[in-house]
């Protein structure tokens, strides 16, 4: 039951962000200049008469400019309209009355909008990055497990060096090594990259500890009798042991990862301004003190980040093992 | 023992040095330095030229570390150029405020964390473990950002505790311990709560498998009190998975500390390095990366210990070798 839930949480997640430019009414730069820090506007059924209506919007009327307050404007209606100019649903009247389903930024941008756009961004770094470790995770567990010696000693050593520090730092040291201006671009590779690294221990243990105990086990002698090569060894056998852990762990990375980049965002080391991604998003509301007294839509993306993480970690529920727990091979500690 | 201690000595000081030569070399390779970042690109060249003198920063990386490291060893670790005050005097300050801030959380974590993991392990079918299971949940999927963002969020409404820093300013001098644990409170349960859900969830799974095994059926056959086998006898064995992580945990503190400092502006190793990285006060950020080094050397350190007293055989090489580095 709950693990449906959170299948249905991301899936959401994951169609807003591919969707995006359908699902979003406005375009990350969009500004309403009337709006600024508007509130959300509630789409109604029922007008102030009591009776019922096609869903519809009541406009904002805006009662200080100064302290930004605004009001419903409750003597017009304006009904939605339906899958029109490509997207899903909008305001029939965009100029006047903006459907804002999330209210407006400082820069009067939709927030609604940007928070799907932002959901490309993060969680697509998020991914790349978990796929990322994976593989390195992958590679060099397999080569500890299937070799050992003292490759094996010199590459756990490191694995378990690296475990230790605390991720959040490398991650900004490493990140604050390159220009502080980057393009969008450059910016996703880099932090996947960085992610990717920060990772790959956590992964390669668990991928070492599985494939030394499978290939003790008859089925791999009997592969290496028959004279499998090494590498159609681990590539065909050994390896496809390890899927469950790896699974696992990709729904430990993402999350993990989508913080980093909010946390490196919100710094301003992360993806440059103008961009939308979650932490770029919770950057600019840290910059209005007001926001978490007047503005509290401004904090969606970390409500979005809640529910996505959320999801995730109902999916995950008891799939866990508690033997990957013990011997600390679990992207979960990654801080 | 002695052996043991030596080494793990040894094995600290080789991380403080590694991590702040390979801060201070990194730092030292990205673009810009600290003189082009305070005085501009504009400045008149023999203003740059005569301040990077004074910082050393003139001389090549390897002439500058290696001059670095000479001073080192006497504990003189350069100046902060941001500040103007010797590194060695700045850094105990804000290491010792997040020092409170995680030592704290761990405590509140452990005291409220590992109980209810006893409690929801032993008997995971009750209505109360559920209901733990389910927090439990949630607040996991609350990384210490996001905690501090809605404590903030929820201390700004409600007038409840104060949202950022560490002292009011202008605060009467006798009540300052009073004013110091009414700032305390946001923080550490920013990065207490997700940290308590876990320690719970790894004790309560850690339980569930000890209160299978036959030596707590043996004990309770003999006709000794359940609650006593499942708090004495029971929770020493689930112990030892515990144990094993908070060599981790340490890790998890700081780079969850890190987004809290941020946030509710806690004036923290997190935020003095997240400066002295912007500005390219490469002697600072050396320093706090030491700074950081030390504690997880010595948070590893001290659960390693903790970890041979619950488990005598992790004191042999084998198990040394797998919880160590």
């Amino acid at each position: 039951m709950s693990r449906r839930l959170g299948l249905v949480i991301v899936a959401f997640a994951v169609a807003a962000a591919i969707g995006a430019p359908a699902v979003a009414p406005h375009g990350i730069t969009d500004h309403f200049g009337l709006l600024l820090n508007a509130p959300p506007t509630l789409p109604r059924l029922v007008d102030d008469q009591g009776s019922l209506h096609a869903p519809f919007i009541y406009p904002w009327r805006r009662l200080s400019q100064l302290e930004q307050r605004y009001e419903e404007d409750r003597s017009v209606r304006i009904p939605l309209a339906w899958f029109s100019g490509g997207h899903l649903v909008r305001s029939s009247n965009e100029t006047a009355a903006p459907l804002l389903l999330l209210g407006a930024d400082s820069f009067g941008r939709d927030v609604f909008a940007r928070l799907a756009f932002g959901a490309r961004l993060s969680l697509g770094l998020a991914i790349t990055a978990a796929l990322g470790a994976m593989l390195l995770g992958a590679i060099f567990g397999t080569i500890a497990g299937y070799y050992g010696g003292t490759l094996d000693d010199l590459l756990m050593r490191t694995t378990d060096f690296v475990m230790v520090l605390p991720a959040m730092y490398v991650a900004l040291a490493l990140r604050s090594v390159l220009p502080l201006v980057l393009t969008a671009t450059q910016v996703f590779g880099l932090l996947a990259a960085i992610f990717a690294v920060v990772g790959a221990p956590f992964i390669a243990r668990g991928v070492r500890a599985i494939v030394r105990s499978e290939k003790q086990l008859e089925y791999a002698a009997a592969a290496q009798a028959l004279g499998a090569s090494d590498l159609r060894l681990l590539a065909r056998h050994l390896l496809p042991a390890a899927r469950g852990f790896l699974a696992v762990q990709m729904t430990l990375l993402v999350p993990a990862f989508i913080v980093a980049e909010a946390t490196l965002s919100y710094v301003g080391l992360g993806f440059p301004d103008q961009l939308a991604s979650w932490g770029t998003m919770l950057h600019d509301a840290s910059t209005n003190i007001r926001v978490f007294a007047d503005f509290p839509w401004l904090l969606s993306p970390a409500a979005a980040m809640f529910l996505v993480v959320l999801g995730l970690n109902l999916v995950l529920q008891d799939s866990r093992s508690p033997a990957d727990t013990r011997r600390g091979a679990n992207a979960s500690l990654l801080g | 023992m002695t052996r043991y201690l030596v080494r793990r000595i040894a094995f600290a000081l080789f991380l403080v040095v590694a991590v702040s030569s390979a801060s201070l070399v990194l730092a030292r390779l990205a673009p810009g330095d600290y003189v082009t970042e305070s005085l501009g690109a504009q400045a008149p060249r023999e203003t740059i030229e005569r301040e990077r003198a004074r910082f050393g920063l003139d001389k090549s990386i390897g002439a500058q570390y290696r001059a670095w490291l000479a001073a080192a060893v006497r504990l003189d670790f350069g100046s902060s150029m941001q500040y103007g005050r010797p590194v060695r005097d700045l850094i105990p300050e804000r290491a010792a405020n997040t020092a409170v801030l995680a030592v704290t959380a761990l405590l509140v974590a452990t005291f409220i964390g590992l109980p209810l993991g006893v409690v929801t392990g032993s008997r995971p079918d009750s209505l109360f473990a559920h209901a733990i299971r389910s927090v439990s949940l949630v607040l996991l999927s609350m990384p210490p950002l996001l905690t501090s963002l809605f404590l903030v969020f929820v201390a700004a409404r409600t007038g409840w505790f104060p949202i950022a820093g560490m002292r009011s300013p202008g605060a009467p001098p006798e009540g300052a311990l009073v004013d110091l644990l009414r700032h305390l409170v946001l923080p550490t349960m920013a990065l207490g709560a997700p940290l308590a859900a876990m320690l719970e969830r790894l004790q309560s799974q850690a339980m569930s498998e000890v209160v299978g095994e036959p030596f707590v059926m043996a004990t309770l056959a003999r006709g000794v009190p359940r609650a006593r086998v499942v708090w004495r006898d029971a929770l020493k064995a689930a112990l030892r998975p515990i144990a094993a992580v908070y060599g981790l945990i340490v890790g998890t503190l700081l780079s969850g500390s890190f987004a809290v400092e941020v946030i509710s502006a806690w004036p923290g190793l997190g935020t003095l390095m997240l400066g002295a990285l912007r500005t390219r006060d490469v002697y600072l950020v050396a320093g706090c990366a030491g700074a950081g080094a030390l504690f997880l050397a010595f948070g590893t350190l001290v659960s390693d210990i903790a970890l041979a007293f619950v488990d005598p055989r992790a004191s042999d090489t084998s198990h040394e070798q797998a919880a160590g580095a």
